[in-house]
């Protein structure tokens, strides 16, 4: 039995349902993240399961028990915010042991389990400071040990390294996957980053619109693409019109303008006529130096329209016969093959029949 | 000490604007040090205008009086006004979407207006004898705003996650306000307070209609001794009230500089 059972649930604001018959289940010790862009529904979500909204259907079960009707303060769920909510006048001590003191812990306990915790973030040297002295990394901190103290059966986390700095969102990234794994509480992360989401989490849940749109691990998610949406959200990726030439359980024949006939993995349950997508990661596609790549099925000529030179990787933007542009990711490592790659230099591409998905329209 | 040097037609309006605000304050001040029965010239320096101060029972009297009232007051009016700013901050939607207004317009409407409209209600539809509860009443209707309009303020320059935060972790709607709204707005509930109590203190024209024959505040004593003559000890009572109220503004302008739009 999962840990978290979302049924159906959905919440409506005025006539707009903010999230619309969701299903997700969270397993004990998982790292489960919703992503999505603003405003689709997944922080709607994330206040429902911390007791802030009520589903105006459907329900919510934790370990098996419903939900309905019980107020923020008797889940055993705590919430790590965007703002980190610290309280100013407490110190960080004082704001680590609030929960302990609410739950009516015995004060001799309290001490000991707030450094505990203060140590497991690595602030036990701040004890005595207030919020307001501390750096947003260290704020970020105090919240998380604040939340993790009371040891709930779930941790939520809404957008916690949106307000931080690039670097520090990275070293806070690496943190939390060693907190996570060392607390052993399931996490559910909300975040609109599709990199937070892909290097966090055990099992992702991709939402648009207040649905979900694909629930899956990092890597199902980001190979095998549910539809369009995903596809285009997570990573880049190239999206060419493609009509269905020949399906058989051996190949599938697709036809895209410009692009002539192109092979790819076998998909049950397509006819020929079907319109669709072929979604392609551009480090998927090989630029082919003198014609020589046996693993490259499919084949087009182009001229290179223009490139993007990003330290270890190298974008290019490759335009074909008849409008398409492909994007390649070729990595810097090997200068040998970039190497003659300037504007408007003629190129071939290709990719292998494995290479790329069939998304129905 | 280097620095841009301010125009000086600045320094001419700034000047101006204070000798306009205090010179007339300045002068009670100073004549109340007098050692003249008239307020006419300078003869010498004295404090015995004071001494007299503390020997007039009537004067006394209504001094006890009106810092009872102010106390009285301004607690009532904290503790409802703390309440209405809390509500308007809650209830943002729905029916009590109109309460700021409601809460906040005693504070424009002309004291005039106030004082006639509760003389009537006290006669005409409570049948209530004028004196120390009709003047209670009076002072805590026109400080409820302002202490309501303070803690608002403040409430809502504050994240509302906090308040979520503390729910979340585990305390009940009634630990959340002890442990963590009341001390944010302890400031504010306690400038809210030393406002109410310098209003209560200070008011003449509401107390003037709602006090009735028996009860005698500081300002209509004041008022009724210069009816006679404006004598030093006017002028010297006039100027303990005066550092009175400036101390509590001062204090309350610190507690809740947001607020009170004031930087000190």
């Amino acid at each position: 039995m999962s840990l978290l059972e979302i049924r159906n649930v959905t919440r409506r604001f005025g006539r707009l349902a903010a999230v619309d018959r969701v299903s997700l289940s969270v397993d004990a010790g998982e790292f489960f993240t919703l992503v999505g862009p603003s405003g689709c529904g997944k922080t709607t979500l994330l206040r429902m399961i911390a007791g802030f909204e009520e589903p105006d259907e459907g329900d919510l079960l934790l370990d098996g028990r419903p939900l309905a009707g019980i107020p923020p303060e008797r889940r055993p769920v705590h919430t790590v915010f965007q703002s980190y909510a610290l309280f100013p006048h407490m110190s960080v001590a004082e704001n680590v042991a609030f929960p302990l003191q609410m739950a009516g812990t015995p004060a001799r306990d309290i001490d000991g389990r707030v450094r505990e915790a203060l140590e497991l973030v690595h602030l036990d040297d701040r004890a005595q400071h207030l919020p307001a002295q501390l750096s947003g990394g260290q704020k970020q901190r105090v919240a998380l040990a604040r939340a993790l103290i009371g040891k709930p059966r779930l941790l939520l986390l809404d957008e916690p390294l949106a307000a931080l700095d690039a670097k520090l969102r990275e070293q806070i990234t690496g943190e939390l996957i060693a907190l996570q794994r060392a607390v052993g509480i399931s996490f559910v992360f909300v975040t609109h980053s599709q990199h937070e989401a892909l290097a966090l989490s055990h099992r992702l849940a991709v939402m648009n619109c207040g649905h979900v749109e694909q629930v899956g691990s990092p890597e199902e998610i980001y190979a095998r693409p549910a539809n369009r949406f995903v596809a285009g959200f997570i990573g880049t990726i190239n999206l060419l019109p493609v009509e269905v030439r020949e399906a058989t359980p051996a190949a599938l024949r697709l036809f895209a303008g410009g692009l002539g006939e192109i092979i790819s993995t076998p998909q049950p349950g397509l006819c020929t006529g079907d319109r669709g997508t072929l979604a392609l990661r551009p480090e998927q596609v090989r630029i082919i130096a003198d014609g020589g790549d046996p693993m490259t099925e499919n084949r087009a000529r182009g001229s290179v329209r223009d490139c993007l030179y990003l330290g270890d990787v190298t974008v290019y933007r490759i335009a074909i016969a008849g409008g398409v542009v492909i994007e390649a990711l070729l990595a810097n490592r090997d200068p040998g093959v970039n190497r003659f790659l300037e504007r408007d230099a003629p190129v071939i591409i290709g990719w292998a029949r494995d290479s790329g998905v069939f998304l129905r329209d | 000490m280097v620095g841009r040097r301010r125009p000086g037609w600045l320094w001419v309006a700034a000047v101006g604007v204070y000798a306009f605000l205090y010179l007339p304050l300045a002068i009670v001040v100073i004549l109340s040090f007098n050692d003249s029965l008239l307020n006419a010239e300078w003869v010498g320096f004295t404090t015995r205008w004071y001494v007299m101060l503390f020997e007039d029972r009537a004067l006394l009297g209504a001094a006890a009086n009106s810092l009872f009232i102010a106390l009285v007051s301004a607690t009532g009016a904290t503790l409802l006004g703390t309440m209405a700013g809390l509500a308007m901050q809650r209830c943002r939607s729905g029916l009590l979407r109109g309460l700021p207004v409601l809460v906040f317009a005693p504070v424009a409407m002309p004291e005039i207006l106030l004082g006639v409209s509760l003389l009537l209600f006290f006669r005409q539809v409570l049948d209530l004898t004028l004196g120390l509860l009709s003047i209670l009443i009076a002072h805590v209707t026109f400080s409820i705003g302002f202490v309501a309009i303070v803690v608002r303020t403040s409430l809502a320059a504050m994240d509302e996650s906090l308040f979520e935060a503390a729910r979340d972790l585990g305390a009940s709607a009634w630990q959340t306000f002890r442990h963590v709204t009341l001390p944010l707005i302890a400031p504010s509930v306690v400038a809210g307070f030393l406002m109410s109590f310098a209003l209560s203190i200070d008011d003449f024209v509401i107390t003037f209609f709602v006090a009735g024959v028996g009860v005698t505040t500081l300002p209509l004593q004041i008022y009724s001794m210069i009816k006679v003559a404006v004598s030093p000890e006017v002028n010297a009572v006039s100027t303990l009230l005066m550092a009175l109220t400036l101390t509590l503004i001062t204090v309350a302008s610190r507690l809740a500089p947001a607020a009170l739009r004031l930087r000190m």
